[in-house]
């Protein structure tokens, strides 16, 4: 399944936004996601379907003025 | 001598906020903060790069300089991004303070004062203690004030340019027009001598983040921008003198000699 992830295209096997993070081995406690520009909060990862083509966000914290 | 600020029920000693961006390196900016007393640092969010986990890094290293964490929405254009990047910060900074910036115009990095204040609706109806970056209009002022601020940031210049405050009346105008509502010069100062104006005008705190971080010794440089703060706030507490046009003479003209 083709997705694009923080701008680019990836083909990654993932059901789930949950299952997506563990996939790209990230925390998840330190990221905050996004699905087709739609916040998505930890707790509801897990039950957030992905499918062909989404646009996922994932941030983290970074430096900032 | 104890003269606390207070945003949101928070009470802070310090009144410089410092960001973190553009440092020469991650040990110069805990250099900054911890010698400045900063007591807010301003962070953000962006793209996590897979492999690198720069985010997760820059998270432990950040939590453990001890300043209070302040994220904001830099490079918001719209109000869905900002409002969208705000729940995102909210959930991984686990604070519901945001520095609201929403941008209209990409020269100046002008606030989109529209957009800001139908953001800041948004947010302080779900429970976020909004911090937004603003001009000095009054009438937008207000406007977010009705939409739930109980902070307002004006910039004192455009973003990064080391102006310092470009608009010294509107700045007074709005001290006057909010007596009680903390006011923090946000943007544009570049110099320590504009901070204590910004202080002397009777503003509660300056936001800094590229004339720290781009000057030649940043930590030196975050010192004297808080001893400026502090020496602006302690005169403008003190009242200062009325200036006028004609000389005054200092030294009693009673009792002098005849010499002439």
């Amino acid at each position: 399944m083709t997705l694009i992830i923080n701008g680019e295209a990836r083909d990654v096997a993932a059901p789930s936004l949950a299952a997506l993070l563990e996939a790209l081995e990230l925390d998840a406690a330190v990221v905050a996601t996004a699905v087709n520009g739609r916040f998505v909060r930890r707790a509801d990862r897990m039950v957030t379907l992905l499918a062909e083509g989404d646009a996922i966000e994932i941030l983290a914290p970074m430096q900032g003025g | 001598m104890i003269d606390p600020l207070d945003f949101y029920g928070t009470r802070l000693s310090s009144r410089l906020l410092l960001g973190t961006a553009q440092y020469p390196s991650p040990a110069i900016l805990a250099e900054a903060v911890r010698g400045s007393g900063a007591g807010i640092v301003t962070v953000s969010l962006r793209r996590e790069s897979g492999a690198l986990r720069s985010g997760q890094d820059f998270w432990q290293f950040i939590r453990g300089l001890g300043a209070r964490i302040l994220p904001n929405t830099a490079g918001c254009h719209s109000v869905k991004e900002a409002v969208t990047t705000a729940q995102m910060a909210r959930e991984v900074f686990g604070i519901g303070w945001i520095k609201l910036e929403v941008i209209g115009e990409a020269d100046t990095l002008q606030p989109d004062v529209f957009g800001l204040v139908e953001a800041a609706r948004i947010l302080s109806a779900d429970g976020f203690e909004v911090f937004p970056y603003t001009t000095e209009d009054l009438v937008v002022a207000e406007r977010l004030v009705e939409a739930g601020c109980r902070v307002l940031m004006p910039w004192g210049a455009p973003i990064g340019s080391g102006r310092g405050l470009n608009n010294v009346f509107g700045l007074r105008a709005m001290r006057a027009h909010f007596p009680g509502i903390p006011l923090v010069v946000d943007a544009g100062i570049g110099t320590p001598s504009q901070a204590a104006a910004a202080m002397e005008l009777g503003y509660d705190a300056v936001l800094l983040n590229t004339a720290v971080a781009k000057a030649g010794d940043p930590a030196l440089m975050a010192r004297a921008f808080a001893m400026a703060i502090e020496a602006g706030r302690l005169a403008f507490r003190a009242d200062p003198m009325e200036p006028r046009d004609m000389a005054v003479p200092s030294t009693p003209v009673l009792g002098k000699a005849l010499l002439a």
